[in-house]
């Protein structure tokens, strides 16, 4: 995570270094890599949070290091540099992006109203604060402001990669808010006796000061008239937050809906609409989808999952998924038939990559897929008479024939053979060993 | 027999889709001599004792009921005419009852014109055409049915040889007989023999597992 821009010294400077070591001294020390011209931008491949620094470092050619050593000073002593950061963050483009977050920001108006409405609800945090006697907070307060308001905007209108930087950023924070676990819960407990000890104490000190009590009550009318006339807002932008929230949701539910029904149903329907010359065909087609829907609605099994399913409806559901994807015909054959563990399902993932395969690249009219189960072992046999190819000269690289069908059959301790020859075809062989967890169908 | 003069194989075809009987006609061309067509089994009957075809291509669905109606009223009086089941479905019960019945062959309403003239020719010539799907199913058939718990009545009919099985199960994978013979290095003559000995096993066969299997697999 922690990458620099240079990560060495060039090896023509080392020498230079020996020769003339008075000669660094001051910033140069810190002058490591080269200087990039043109303007100012954020280099978010080298960052660790909106790539600020080291868009910096680039452009001066200081060690990005010391870039961000500054920035963390200034920002833990006055806050100024959390600040700086984070509007160079809005205010600055990314590499390679002609506008920055906040060109974009200020045509959000929601974000706008969110951002005043965060602002002012610190202002007042900040008023009781000061009000209560702890200046030293007064030190931050603008910097505080001007941070949280930036990072609302970023938040709101940055691409979604640096969203999810921030949510990263964020994580650790709200994990200890929201989180459940134990270390998490003694972290709260620990803060909470903190605070308490720090407003016993407070109060105790302060038990026969009866100035004290009036500056706290006048601060309490303060706080309430300013909730009074702020306070319907607040509720307002927030509500307005858990409303857009739940749209998204929603429409996110809407999408993974939308996702399931094309690979389920509608693939069904046409599949129908392709056999409707055969009533026998189109009556499995509709009653296994029936079957999966059901599954689906009612004992939320998504559709396409292999759960509960055998050999020989596996090998099925692949013909079909082959048939309506690519278009050609899959003539499968199971003998025997058995449940399917991890084994198997790895199995038929490589049986299902080959059949792909067969039906895009083979150029052969059908594709035959025949899987046996017998006592010891389950194979399944793809085979094409197409083109065929010269297994040897694939490209390693390819993932399709090394990844998903050799690597996944030897990680479950299964076998791939692919015996080609071109202008014959190819058959790709299976082959996976039976455990004791695959009971047998009659 | 009586082969047609220009020694093309004299067929009949029994379905009771028009559309279907006109478009295997077109398929198979000039290369066999299509003398009839029926469209259901009364017809059919009629017409295959009254023009004695050497190849009847039979669906294994009639209206009038199945495929295995014509070929049992036919076999008695006329064995020398041969029945080679055509079908869409896939159901193994049909196609074992029409294979019982007396068919040479089973093959699918999907193979091409040309697989379709080759397993019609090879009908024609006494010998036995065997789909990858008819394969399997007799493959899933008898390995089903010979279990300790279910002892084989007749060993020389109830049971697969180890070559008949390691055949099915190449034609399974959708090689042809030529491929098969060089895959196992034998004759195409032999993997012949190899499928007409199942053809027999499946048809004398006496026990009611082949049925009680088609049932279950029904149920399944």
């Amino acid at each position: 995570m922690w990458e620099r821009t240079s990560s060495a010294p060039p090896a023509a400077e080392a020498p230079s270094e020996d020769r003339w070591p008075q000669r660094r001294h001051g910033l140069s020390r810190w002058a490591r890599g080269p200087r990039a011209d043109g303007p100012l931008r954020r280099r978010r491949e080298n960052g660790l949070a909106g790539g600020v620094a080291a868009g910096v470092a680039a452009r001066t050619g200081l060690d990005v290091t010391l870039v961000r050593a500054v920035f963390v000073v200034t920002a833990v002593f006055s806050g100024f540099g959390a600040a700086a950061y984070v509007l160079a963050w809005l205010l600055i483009p990314a590499a390679g992006q002609g506008t920055s977050i906040g060109a974009k920001a200020f045509t959000d108006r929601r974000g706008l109203t969110l951002t005043a409405g965060v602002c002012s609800l610190i202002i007042v945090l900040l008023l009781i604060a000061s009000a209560v006697g702890a200046p030293w907070l007064s030190t931050v307060s603008w910097p505080l402001v001007i941070t949280a308001g930036a990072l609302v905007l970023i938040w709101r209108n940055a691409p979604a990669e640096e969203q999810a930087v921030l949510q990263r950023l964020a994580d650790p924070l709200l994990g200890i808010a929201a989180g459940s676990s134990r270390r998490r819960i003694v972290i709260r407990v620990v803060i909470a006796a903190l605070l308490l000890v720090v407003g016993l104490s407070i109060l105790l000190s302060g038990r026969h000061d009866f100035a004290a009590v009036r500056q706290l009550g006048g601060l309490g009318l303060v706080v309430a008239a300013i909730l009074v006339v702020l306070g319907p807002w607040w509720l307002r932008i927030a509500r307005d937050l858990v409303v857009e929230r739940q749209a998204r949701v929603r429409a996110e539910e809407r999408a993974d809906i939308a996702a399931r029904v094309h690979d389920s149903v509608l693939q069904t329907l046409a599949l129908i609409q392709r056999r409707a010359s055969d009533p026998q065909q189109v009556v499995q087609l509709a009653r296994a989808q029936e079957r999966e829907l059901r599954s689906w609605l009612f004992d939320g099994q998504p559709p396409g999952s292999l759960d509960g399913v055998t050999l020989a409806a596996g090998i099925r559901l692949i013909q079909q998924e082959v048939e309506a994807q690519h278009g050609v015909p899959v003539e499968a054959i199971t003998v025997g038939d058995c449940d399917l563990d991890e084994d198997l399902s790895a199995l038929l993932a490589a049986a299902r990559e080959a059949t792909v395969n067969a039906s895009k690249w083979s150029g052969a009219a059908v594709v035959s897929l025949f899987a046996e189960a017998e006592p010891t072992e389950v194979a399944v046999y793809v085979r094409d008479r197409g083109k065929g190819f010269d297994p040897a000269a694939v490209p390693s690289d390819r993932k399709g024939l090394t990844e998903s069908i050799h690597a996944r059959m030897a990680r479950r301790g299964g076998t791939a053979v692919i015996r080609s020859t071109p202008g014959e075809g190819t058959e790709v062989t299976l082959r996976m060993p039976r455990t004791e967890r695959q009971p047998s169908r009659a | 027999m009586s082969p047609s003069p220009a020694g093309r194989p004299r067929v009949i075809i029994v379905d009771d889709h028009g559309l279907f009987r006109s478009g295997v006609r077109s398929e198979l061309g000039s290369q066999v001599d299509v003398i009839g067509e029926a469209d259901d089994v009364a017809p059919a009957i009629e017409l295959i004792a009254r023009s004695e075809p050497d190849v009847v291509l039979l669906d294994v669905h009639l209206p009038g009921g199945g495929g295995q109606l014509v070929i049992t009223a036919i076999r008695a009086a006329h064995p020398e005419v041969r029945f080679l089941a055509l079908s869409a479905s896939d159901a193994p019960e049909d196609v074992i009852a029409v294979i019982r019945a007396g068919a040479r062959g089973y093959v699918t309403k999907t193979i091409s014109g040309p697989d379709l003239v080759d397993a019609i020719s090879r009908v024609a010539a006494g010998d036995s055409v065997f789909s990858p799907m008819l394969a399997g199913f007799v493959l899933d058939a008898f390995a089903s049915s010979a279990g300790p718990d279910r002892p084989a009545l007749d060993p020389e009919l109830d049971q697969l040889t180890p070559r008949e099985r390691e055949v099915l199960r190449l034609i399974a994978r959708g090689y042809t007989y030529k491929e098969i013979a060089r895959e196992l290095y034998i004759s195409s003559k032999t993997v012949e023999t190899h499928v007409s000995s199942v053809l027999r096993k499946l048809q004398l066969s006496t026990r009611h597992q082949l049925t009680r299997w088609a049932t279950e697999r029904r149920l399944a």
